[in-house]
């Protein structure tokens, strides 16, 4: 496993997502209220790009009728068949014992330092003053 | 119960799909004045002013909200220069025709409303005018594209002479015929027309969906799409049980009945079913002169997509075995939400010769394509 700098910290503010190729693999990486997740661009139920999907919330109903939105934001709907992913486990909303999104490690570093290693900057140029998203791949 | 029974052997994409037919694909409008230079001034100046009025009280939106954002579209398929899903033939080439090498794709425009048109002059109007789009901004420009012929049921005589104007013309495959109608569509006021389909070669498909003015189950108007998507099936038996018991299979022996999108796994057990009461019942039905089973097997074909997944995922095979190899067609349903992907689809695989023919062989033979 090595590390990857894909993105400075601003450039993914909360609610938001950074689609990056690391070592040939299109990765998400997100920003759900503050912490940082990272998950493959394929669904693992037929292929399509996962992270493109639009970011929704859980939506649970304890009896007909009554509803409750349950942690927002935290999920991802994969754009052709609408199943659900936990964004930061990679969980099926709908097949839970079955079916995961693969996800990666992801932390936040300061360029101080990444400039010391070893990391590789594949995609982000690295200066001192800034916070940076890494990747384990 | 649900039991997991995933087959391990899904993630291996088996590479029989290549080159295959893809029976239900659908192409979509610009912004509705694409059809107008297909309309009379007469039609044009209706349209732009009265416009559709169909069967159903939500004039401008489908009875059910799907999936969203996009009413129903695969959240890919939006072309970046704008324009909705179907509507961009580059990206169709893109995401579909040229990504599995399709050989040809069946074009299903539900699009400008014929089919439940309450003007029925309008209807047969925007009929001939959606089969011209289609060619113009299709069928010409991608000869794998294939056309449908969309006529108005309820307009008897304009029907029948687009099925003759459209009769021979290498562009147009089939005849596109509502499955939700005013009436079972083996009622004697729609013979004529498949008979007509029939004189000229042209088999009919029945693609799910539509508004018939009628509530969508035998039972009501159900409360979710997910409730009302299991009705289609519904309506889809009613067809098939409707064509038999009138006898028009046997009054058309040339008719060839394609359902697209209404599953399948359904079929065998609603044969089993049929033949059962004709042993008991034919007093009331002596037209009906062979069994049903023999008849379905005989008249009808079905399309995969939305794919059957049954727990044991091998049990896909047995259904196909009830059914006929020969008479299920793959297809995709691109660009709508729940299209499948030749790769991924079957969660078994199936054996190398029904491959050839539900991808390929099948969809060759009946609409005699190289």
């Amino acid at each position: 496993m090595a590390k990857h700098v894909v993105a400075t910290v601003a450039e993914i503010p909360p609610g938001g997502r950074k689609i990056v190729t690391v070592r040939g693999r299109e990765i998400g990486v997100f920003n759900v209220d503050g912490a940082f997740h990272a998950l493959i661009n394929r669904c693992p139920h037929q292929g399509a790009a996962l992270c493109t999907g639009a970011i929704v919330s859980r939506l649970e109903a304890p009896v007909p009728g009554e509803y409750r939105l349950t942690r927002p934001g935290t999920m991802i709907r994969c754009p052709w068949h609408c199943w659900e992913f936990d964004i930061a486990t990679g969980q099926s909303w709908c097949e839970p014992d079955d079916v995961k999104a693969r996800t990666y490690n992801v932390s936040v570093e300061p360029g101080e330092a990444l400039a010391r290693g070893p990391f590789t900057a594949e995609t982000v140029p690295v200066s001192v003053e800034q916070d940076y998203v890494v990747v384990e791949v | 119960m649900n039991v997991a029974l995933r087959d391990p052997r899904i993630d291996r994409p088996a590479q029989t799909h290549l080159g295959f037919i893809d029976c239900d694909v659908h192409p979509f409008f610009r912004t509705p004045a694409d059809f107008d230079p297909f309309l009379s001034q007469r039609w044009r100046e209706h349209r732009q002013s009265i416009g559709n009025r169909s069967r159903q009280g939500l004039a401008r939106t489908s009875l059910y909200p799907r999936m969203s954002p996009g009413n129903g579209m695969r959240g890919d398929s939006w072309p970046k220069a704008g324009g909705p899903p179907g509507s961009d033939l580059g990206l169709m080439r893109e995401q579909l025709l040229d990504l599995f090498d399709v050989r040809y794709g069946l074009l299903a425009p539900l699009v400008g409303g014929a089919a439940a048109e309450r003007n029925v002059e309008f209807g047969a109007a925007m009929a001939v005018a959606v089969n011209e789009w289609q060619c113009a901004a299709f069928c010409d420009p991608e000869p794998r594209l294939k056309a449908s012929v969309q006529i108005t049921l309820e307009h008897e005589a304009s029907a029948l002479a687009e099925i003759e104007r459209r009769a021979g013309d290498a562009r147009f495959a089939q005849v596109n015929i509502p499955p939700r109608g005013l009436e079972p569509l083996g009622r004697h006021r729609y013979r004529r027309i498949l008979a007509a389909c029939a004189a000229n070669g042209f088999p009919i498909s029945l693609h799910l969906g539509g508004t018939s003015g009628h509530a969508s189950t035998g039972g009501g108007w159900p409360s979710f799409y997910h409730e009302e998507h299991p009705s289609y099936v519904q309506s889809m038996q009613t067809l098939v049980t409707s064509l038999v018991c009138e006898g028009v299979l046997d009054e058309i022996p040339d008719l060839k009945v394609v359902m697209v999108e209404g599953g399948f796994a359904w079929l065998p057990a609603l044969a089993w079913r049929l033949d059962k009461h004709w042993k008991r019942l034919k007093a009331e039905v002596p037209g009906l002169k062979r069994a049903p089973s023999e008849i379905i097997r005989e008249h009808f074909w079905v399309t995969t997509q939305p794919m059957e997944e049954p727990e044991r995922p091998e049990d896909m095979l047995r259904t196909i075995e009830w059914i006929g190899p020969e008479r299920v067609m793959f297809s995709t349903d691109y660009p709508h939400w729940d299209q499948d992907d030749p790769r991924y689809a079957f969660k078994v695989p199936l054996p190398d010769d029904w491959a050839r023919l539900v991808y390929r062989e099948n969809a060759q033979a009946l609409y005699r394509l190289d």
